[in-house]
């Protein structure tokens, strides 16, 4: 009796293993269940994703057409009519900080993309193949390190300086190149780093033992072991580039009038701060969330991703 | 198509000529670091033959890894340097094949399992993945076919409920089973030869019976040469064919496995085997070797272990033994070898 009541009980522990096996979570899934109960996580999701929308369908929140100047309304305060008031030339200024998001989420999504790209192929490749090529690119990295962030885009942007006929997507995309060339070595350390500590694991021993190949060596064993701190100062730095957009643009030397930015708004609105606030006021907010959002995001994912926070 | 679980015939342009698979010849390996130049291996000869097992044991530093990363060609180099030596695959002298040529040798030809089965496996991919994957990178299969592999592959090395967890991490296995999934990776292409580094020394003694008892079914299946890398005595005494004991990266004896564990036929392996706890001495202290191993950037003169030999005399600190026939099968390294066979 005693003999079977065992059986069932060890055939049950069985049973209950076989369960486990489906629901067993990889790190992935664990960070995903932690992020999804985390608030500042939600809220901050929710806030990018307005902003893209923002910045892909303007026209989902505002009727009023961002170019119309109706000067003779200049500097009108907020009400029902125009929330945000009006600013000096009698632009609507809610119209205008809704048509900014753009120039923001498209400078700093793609200065991001590049930076990453770029960072991810050169650290990985220095760490790597490492010796001459190591040393090479990590001074290279010191050089760029020397130049501070904000300075060194002034530097670029004033060395190529915009004229009256650049177009919107020529001068965004001059923005992009000065922030990615400032931005990639920062990447590419941090890449260096995260493949020298998984290039001596034993399972990339041991890919090289069964016959894989370089490039799947990378690509299978050493990138997706090392990605995951590129990954979140990537979202960080997207925060990051779109106050570096603001900052050029209000120093006159990133995006200029009439393009629509935020930066730019808050340039044309310093004269008036005393007699009409509204209209620095409002791309003001919209600028710091965004940035707050994105290094909010980037912060929860950090602290999910870390096993050491459990 | 020719499945993975039953052996198939080697079709490649590797040939074993009357069953000799692996000839290791006077292989040398050096590591220059920036204290000076560590001599890690200094002129190890051995073969392996189909469907042999050959052991080879030491203590740590002793240069038996090493020996199975130069054959991999897995070391690091620099600071790793081959000044000379040859290993010969089916009459191929690895060591100086074109790399890309070697690296198709590696899975299909030549295959090796880890000490530690838990760190040598990819974290971030199923383990039915991770196996699948050698069938796509060397045999091109689509992904169906390679993972319909890879569940046959994991129920030949007996894990459990195979179907279910080839979609499971290598976190949520115990050390055991992944081990058997390290297995079934470096079998998975049928090699010639398996070089096994201490498959057991991560595991608990039950499990070691149970992956050492696989690992001699797998060779004997396949008719596989076998290299079992250990410091366990005991892991090698059933499943071994031949032993060879490396001291400070040399052989210092090479015998049947019985004729070693009868009569040694060097100090050291002497040492070795008395130091082994036995149930018929009870209450008698354990032997242990005395002293240390050599520092391999200060290698003594003479024969290496003659520091901590009990016999050694003069000659013994001047001239290095070289590895001689001392009886049918066997060899070894000592002056005294006659002495140390007849006590």
């Amino acid at each position: 009796m005693t003999d079977q009541t065992g059986i069932i009980v060890a055939e049950g522990a069985v049973a209950q293993e076989a369960d486990n096996v489906g629901q067993a979570q990889s790190l992935t899934q664990e960070a995903w269940r932690e992020l999804r109960r985390n608030p500042l996580f939600i809220i901050s999701l929710i806030l990018i994703a307005i902003f893209l929308v923002m910045a892909v369908f303007p026209g989902l929140f505002t009727n009023t057409d961002p170019a119309k100047a109706t000067l003779k309304l200049s500097a009108t305060p907020p009400s029902a009519d125009q929330w945000f008031g009006r600013d000096l030339q009698g632009y609507d200024v809610y119209a205008r900080t809704i048509y900014g998001a753009r120039a923001s989420i498209v400078v700093g999504v793609m200065a991001t993309l590049c930076t990453s790209l770029l960072g991810v192929i050169i650290g990985t490749l220095a760490a790597f193949y490492g010796g001459i090529l190591d040393t090479l690119v990590m001074r290279l990295t010191d050089v760029f390190f020397a130049i501070p962030f904000l300075l060194g885009g002034i530097l670029f942007m004033s060395t190529f300086p915009n004229t009256v006929n650049s177009g919107y997507w020529s001068v965004v995309s001059k923005v992009v190149l000065a922030l990615s060339i400032l931005g990639w070595p920062s990447i590419a350390r941090l890449m260096r780093g995260a493949v020298l500590q998984v290039k001596p694991n034993d399972y990339v021993q041991a890919a090289r033992a069964l016959g894989a190949s370089p490039w799947r060596i990378v690509r299978s064993h050493i990138l997706p072991n090392a990605m995951a701190p590129v990954m979140v100062v990537s979202m960080i730095n997207l925060g990051a580039f779109i106050a570096a957009e603001a900052s050029l643009s209000f120093l006159g030397i990133g995006l200029v009038s009439p393009a629509i930015s935020w930066g730019v708004a808050i340039s044309d609105s310093l004269s008036l701060i005393r007699t009409a606030p509204w209209i620095l006021i409002f791309p003001s907010i919209f600028l710091s969330l965004a940035v707050l959002a994105f290094i909010m995001l980037g912060d929860a994912v950090r602290d999910a991703f870390d096993p050491k926070g459990r | 198509m020719a499945t993975a679980t039953a052996p198939t015939a080697h079709t490649s342009e590797y040939q074993p000529q009357d069953g000799l698979l692996l000839e290791v010849e006077d292989l040398h390996v050096e590591f220059h670091t920036r204290y000076g130049v560590a001599k890690a291996i200094n002129g190890v000869n051995f073969s392996v033959r189909q469907g042999e097992c050959l052991a080879i044991l030491g203590e740590s530093g002793s240069g038996k890894s090493v020996t199975a990363q130069a054959i991999m060609g897995i070391l690091d180099m620099p600071p790793a340097k081959i000044p000379q030596g040859s290993v010969k695959y089916c009459g191929h002298d690895l060591l100086t094949m074109p790399e890309d040529r070697r690296r198709k040798t590696r899975g299909p030809e030549i295959s090796m399992i880890f000490q530690d089965a838990l760190s040598s496996l990819n974290p971030t991919f199923p383990v039915g993945w991770q196996i699948a994957e050698m069938f796509r990178e060397h045999r091109g299969m689509n992904k169906s076919d390679a993972y319909a592999q890879a569940v046959r592959l994991m129920e030949r090395v007996s894990i459990p409920a195979a179907k279910q967890r080839v979609k499971a991490y290598p976190h949520q296995f115990s050390g055991g089973m992944r081990q058997r999934i390290m297995i079934a990776m470096a079998i998975s292409l049928d090699p010639a030869v398996l070089i096994a580094d201490e498959p057991t020394t991560a595991l608990d003694v039950t499990v070691q019976a149970q992956i050492m008892s696989l690992l001699q079914e797998l060779q004997q299946e396949r008719h596989m040469g076998l290299i079992l890398i250990t410091h366990d005595l005991g892991v090698v005494a059933d499943v071994a064919d031949r032993i060879a004991v490396m001291y400070a990266g040399r052989i210092v004896e090479q015998a049947d496995v019985r004729d070693i564990y009868a009569k040694p036929a060097h100090p050291y392996t002497k040492g070795l085997l008395d130091s082994i706890p036995r149930l018929d001495l009870k209450g008698q202290e354990l032997s242990a070797i005395g002293g240390l191993p050599p520092n391999l950037m200060h290698i003594p003169p003479g024969c290496a272990f003659n520091p901590r030999c009990t016999m050694a005399q003069d000659i013994c600190r001047r001239d290095r033994p070289e590895l001689v026939e001392v009886g049918p099968h066997r060899k070894a390294a000592c002056h005294f070898s006659e002495e140390v066979l007849n006590a």
